[in-house]
């Protein structure tokens, strides 16, 4: 199928699941920080491990992107 | 104050306005604008000499070994892949064929295999980045040999990232057997970090968005994880803990994946969160001159300019972020896989 910007169609496409996901991740984390302030630390560094491995994900798709256009 | 912030609106609101209008001004000529993307692309790519600005350019050794004999020449004898080197009974020359799958690379016109051990960018700034990583840690470790009561200069300001490497990413994810396994991490770490943020800088070469970098890298971590696992590792490959039986055959392929995928996606992780932020910056810079046309409309792109600037300032901090991030977060996964691989059975 030869459609021109398919390819960036579909890194767009990967980036809408990456803004979800971390914008999740990035919203329970602050949640859990209000409720438990003492904790912070730790739920931080664990809300940054979860974001860079949805963001790992995103970005497979933005490498295929690059390979196809 | 409110009435600076409204004026500030209008004001930016103009602006954009007027910019938008000069963007028309050019759709209407129904020409080829300028295309960014070969200029992008030839700046992340690797390259046989060092380009610095202009037609300013540093060249580099290449050095190929073909049947016995090694041929050294500088990367300038192919005066930009227009000139052959023939060296005895082998012809060396870049090609040009843009459907061949060795495009732009350098192969030999008698069809000779020869290995190709050249001093490309890449390679020369790894090189550069690691006497610099030498330097520095070197000089904060001769700190330490002299046994003064508080760090000064340069080792106080590394003592706490090492420490903080140490403690939080090795020692609580490894656990009780971290010793072995602490200098590989935090050369992984540090190496990945510098040469993520010299990649920042003008002119630089992008070490950490190759993918053959990263893929040595994440071959280093897997090779680690392999080759320390206990027999606990292997045996929760076949049988995780606490699965039923009936799911074993859809389980175990998972598993044996999974010892594949997840060095994996470490490389891809790395190259591309790099490789993406070098992009855009580029990009961003282009717009100036997709606005200017490649020099013919000056007015548009100097009006383009401030705003380009100012996205780009904005995309370079995060960078530097991703730049840390990246470095965290790669030490991370390998300390954690490495912690999973020699994990104690807890009964």
């Amino acid at each position: 199928m030869e459609i021109n910007g398919i390819a960036a169609i579909g890194a767009g496409l990967s980036a809408i699941g990456a803004g979800i996901g971390i914008g999740m991740i990035g919203g329970k984390a602050l949640e859990a920080m209000a409720r438990q302030p003492e904790h912070s630390g730790m739920i931080q560094t664990n809300m940054f491990i979860a974001a860079a491995l949805v963001e790992g994900v995103a970005l497979f798709g933005v490498v295929v992107a690059l390979m196809q256009g | 104050m409110k009435k600076t912030v409204s004026k500030l609106i209008i004001t930016s609101l103009l602006v954009f306005v007027s910019v938008v209008s000069i963007f028309a001004e050019n759709q209407s000529s129904k020409e080829e604008g300028f295309n960014p993307t070969p200029q992008i692309l030839h700046h992340i790519a690797d390259s046989y000499e060092w380009h610095l600005w202009g037609s300013v350019s540093i060249p580099l050794p290449v050095i190929l070994y073909s049947e016995g004999n090694w041929d050294i020449f500088m990367s300038s004898s192919f005066n930009h892949g227009k000139s052959k080197i023939i060296i005895g009974d082998r012809i060396y020359m870049i090609d040009h064929d843009h459907t061949s799958p060795t495009h732009h690379q350098i192969i030999e016109q008698n069809d000779k295999k020869f290995t190709n051990l050249s001093i490309t960018k890449n390679v020369a700034s790894m090189i550069l980045s690691t006497l610099l990583l030498l330097f520095i840690l070197g000089k904060t470790s001769r700190g330490y040999k002299r046994k003064q009561a508080a760090p000064k200069g340069l080792q106080s300001f590394l003592e706490p990232i090492i420490l903080f490497v140490r403690e939080d990413i090795i020692k609580s994810n490894i656990g009780p057997k971290h010793e072995k396994y602490t200098m590989f991490l935090l050369t992984v770490f540090f190496f990945i970090l510098i040469n993520n943020l010299l990649g920042l800088t003008p002119g630089a070469a992008n070490v950490t968005g190759n993918i053959s970098v990263t893929f040595v890298l994440s071959m280093f971590t897997f090779v680690i994880i392999t080759f320390s696992a206990n027999k606990g590792y292997w045996k929760h490959l076949i049988k995780p803990p606490g699965t039923p039986v009936a799911l074993l055959p859809i389980m175990i392929p998972i598993e044996i994946f999974g010892v594949f995928t997840k060095p994996f996606a470490l490389m891809i992780r790395l190259f591309a969160n790099i490789t993406a932020g070098h992009i855009i910056i580029f990009s961003l810079i282009s717009l100036i001159f997709v606005a200017s046309n490649n020099g013919e409309n000056i007015v548009a792109g100097w009006s383009v300019a401030p705003i380009s600037v100012l996205f780009v300032l904005f995309i370079f901090l995060i960078e530097i972020l991703v730049a840390f991030l990246q470095a965290y977060i790669f030490t991370l996964l390998s300390a954690v896989f490495i912690g999973l691989a020699v994990k104690e059975e807890s009964h």
